[in-house]
């Protein structure tokens, strides 16, 4: 399992804040854990999409596609920051 | 070198003394207070509430404190930042960056703050007259971090 976290604009737009997620197989990075997400469809494929502009983390550490996702993980995908 | 994000307000005063009883080497303190403006892109701002990523969000501030600690001799550092909902005048940012002389300090500083802006996870939720909308992020901000680079 991964734990999926949701945030700010992101977190209303998808209706959830938290999820855990069996990671499917084939499902090896960030990248295509994105896709994963689009292919839920709905608001999903329309804030998953690769156009919309999202920052991620794996393990609370600023990812990018190609970072590696493996069981265990914690993923969490955000809009832009706009602390301070 | 210390992170804290809550709620509550703090007293920037009695930061800065804690800091400077700390270590007499100490010969300059730069500081910086964020406050919550009761305009933003036109609208009326009635109240703003901070959401954060906790974990990451004081990962982030510390890796920073880190990277401005490379770059200039830098005594010792605290960042408050608050979350939750505040309204127009409320402090919402501390920066406190402690060194030997003004120069690091002030340079110090501001490299935490414009690092802050785009690289710490908080998210701004304003309320106006329009109705509730997420703040988006500001080209100027990204500028302002990049010229760190040079």
């Amino acid at each position: 399992m991964i734990t999926l976290l949701y945030f700010a604009r992101l977190r209303e737009a998808l209706g959830t804040g938290r999820e855990e997620l069996l990671l499917p197989s084939g499902i090896n990075t960030l990248g295509a854990l994105r896709a994963h997400l689009e292919q839920r469809g709905d608001a999903w494929a329309k804030e998953m999409a690769a156009g919309r502009n999202l920052r991620a983390a794996v393990n609370q550490s600023v990812a990018t596609p190609d970072t590696p996702i493996k069981d265990g993980d914690e993923v969490a995908f955000f809009p832009p920051v706009t602390g301070g | 070198m210390s992170v804290r994000i809550h709620e509550q307000d703090f007293d920037v005063s009695a930061e800065m003394a804690a800091m400077r009883r700390g270590n007499p080497k100490i010969g300059a303190i730069a500081s910086f207070v964020g406050v919550v403006r009761d305009i933003n892109e036109g609208d009326s701002v009635a109240t703003m509430t901070l959401e954060h990523y906790p974990g990451m969000t004081e990962k982030a501030i510390s890796e920073i404190i880190d990277q401005a600690c490379g770059r200039w001799e830098v005594l010792d550092a605290l960042v408050i930042h608050r979350v939750g909902t505040l309204k127009p005048t409320d402090q919402i940012v501390l920066v406190i960056v402690a060194s030997t002389h003004r120069g690091d300090a002030f340079a110090a500083c501001e490299f935490i703050m414009d690092f802050l802006k785009t690289r710490a996870p908080f998210w701004k939720k304003e309320i106006t007259p329009q109705g509730a909308r997420w703040v988006d992020a500001r080209v100027a901000d990204d500028q302002a971090a990049e010229r760190w680079k040079t």
